[in-house]
């Protein structure tokens, strides 16, 4: 095989597993609250610029910064709930899209106040790794290798704990909860935290790729929320898997055309899938 | 009349917000003791159970389970103090495996820390939930499913169980097992408030009933007494 197809390919797996963090979030919190964070991608952008602050202005070391961005935007997600979502919890679903947007142009505004519409770097790059007739960025595959951790343990999480279950059974059936003993609203409060940790981690990944600026969260906010609804809304494998069919999607249209028209190609896929499966492609 | 582990309403009145389904309900149950609730289609049964499980608050009466006033409480508090509630349809999770399932029943602090001894008495009142523990609860039986509900509810270690007619949408032969089940779980021990329209089954494993017509009682006794009596025999026995 052609060795830069091939690369393409690689950088697609790696690209999917770094959408894979913010989707498996924004099922996490829908699945739970039925509210759709339309911030979520600037909760994001606010870990990127906690770290950048605390590694380059600061002078924190790397790993330090990334183990305080992910309790702050948990602690960012909860705040959100507790402030903006629970009030709105039996108001009309646009209400609470519409008051998530609002936290989205507040936290743009902030930014741009307090750092300034500039691009900020970290100036971090790891050496590429040779693979065969391949090369890959280090600094890609170690965010995909962490993105895999975040995924995993989300999932063990889920899995083994009785938080983590009665979060998949409070999913299908909320009214049914108190009387197991649960408090929905205490649940709604983890998942949101839980959510905003994804974030947290995301932000952790995406700040050694992409220089930080105000209005970064639309460079992957929109293609996460497609993804989400591809995979189907809620739906954490679907979107998990999703974020990968997406991440190859790009980067294969980006070998064959331009990075841009990749975009276009992946929004047309998205498109055609609402056609042909309006509730996602993994929904039964 | 009021025990350790005693239930107590008196004087309930209830509803879904313009709809009153219960007018004035009174009623007790004692600890060991097995009380049925029957009555027709809309008699208010499910709701009566609701309003003890805090999923409705009543809007007048006193609610009262080992002395304490329930009315005051959070529904999820419930399951804490005891009172463990098999719901309507069943309402188990699906999509969660069996083992997933008994795990939610356990969530409660005190729960948790009893889950494997629980669970093992579960799956040997119910062994064939042991067989299916991995398996996902929406893909067994109907019968399979209301003992995995039963167990669900065995998780947190109750005082007092309460049943929401368990043998609806079963069939005959699966009916008699369930009922067989409760008999079994009553006489170790645990308190039983069940409501069912099958009256003459329920009749045979509770030692008392309640008669529940439009939201009232309509008619209370022993087991023996409302089988023999000639308005219930016609009414719900298919008697003459």
């Amino acid at each position: 095989m052609d060795p830069f197809l091939l690369e393409a390919l690689l950088n697609g797996v790696l690209l999917g597993g770094v959408f894979a963090l913010p989707v498996l979030g924004l099922n996490l919190i829908f699945g739970v609250v039925d509210v759709i964070w339309l911030c979520y991608a600037e909760l994001v952008m606010v870990g990127m610029y906690a770290v950048w602050f605390l590694y380059t202005q600061a002078g924190w070391p790397l790993f330090l910064a990334f183990a305080i961005c992910l309790p702050l935007v948990a602690l960012l997600g909860g705040l959100l709930h507790v402030l903006v979502v629970k009030p709105l919890l039996s108001a009309p679903p646009i209400n609470q899209v519409l008051a998530t947007g609002g936290v989205l142009f507040v936290l743009q505004g902030a930014a741009t106040l307090i750092f300034s519409t500039d691009f900020r770097s970290l100036g971090v790059e790891m050496p590429p790794i040779e693979l065969g007739e391949v090369f890959v960025s280090g600094t890609k595959l170690a965010a995909f290798i962490a993105a895999l951790v975040g995924a995993a343990v989300l999932w063990a999480f889920l899995k083994f704990t009785y938080v983590g279950t009665a979060i998949r059974a409070i999913a299908r059936d909320r009214e049914v909860m108190p009387l197991m003993g649960v408090d929905p609203r205490r649940i709604y409060l983890i998942a949101s935290a839980a959510g905003g940790a994804l974030a947290g981690l995301a932000a952790c990944l995406l700040v050694v790729q992409l220089d930080v600026h105000p209005f970064v969260g639309l460079s992957f906010g929109p293609i996460t929320f497609m993804i989400c609804v591809m995979g189907g809304l809620g739906n954490m494998l679907g979107g998990f898997l999703a974020a990968f069919l997406m991440g190859l999607i790009v980067s294969v249209g980006g070998f064959y055309g331009s990075t841009d028209l990749s975009y276009v190609v992946a929004f047309l896929f998205f498109i055609l899938v609402m056609f042909f499966r309006p509730r996602g492609l993994f929904t039964r | 009349m009021s025990g350790a582990g005693t239930l107590e309403l008196s004087g309930i009145h209830a509803g879904y917000g313009d709809f009153q389904a219960l007018f004035g309900v009174g009623l007790h149950v004692a600890p060991g003791e097995a009380v049925g609730v029957v009555g027709p289609n809309g008699a208010g049964k499910t709701t009566l159970l609701r309003v003890i499980s805090g999923l409705i608050r009543p809007t007048a009466g006193t609610l009262r389970f080992g002395g304490q006033d329930l009315a005051a409480l959070p529904a999820h508090e419930l399951p804490g103090l005891g009172i463990a509630h098999v719901p309507e349809n069943r309402r188990l999770f699906p999509h969660l495996t069996v083992e997933e399932n008994l795990k939610v029943g356990a969530y409660t602090p005190s729960a948790r820390r009893h889950f494997q001894q629980r669970r093992d008495h579960v799956y040997t009142l119910f062994p064939r939930l042991k067989q299916r523990r991995h398996q996902l609860a929406g893909t067994m039986s109907g019968g399979e499913q209301q003992m995995c509900a039963i167990g669900r509810a065995l998780m947190s270690g109750p005082r007092i169980l309460l049943l929401d007619e368990p043998s609806a949408g079963l069939a005959p032969l699966v009916v008699q097992q369930v009922f067989e089940l409760v008999r079994r779980i009553r006489q170790e021990g645990l308190t039983v408030l069940i409501v069912e329209q099958n009256v003459a089954q329920v009749l045979r494993i509770v030692d008392r009933a309640y008669v529940l017509e439009t939201g009232r009682v309509a008619a209370e006794g022993s087991s023996a007494a409302l089988a023999e009596d000639p308005v219930i025999r016609r009414s719900y026995l298919g008697g003459h």
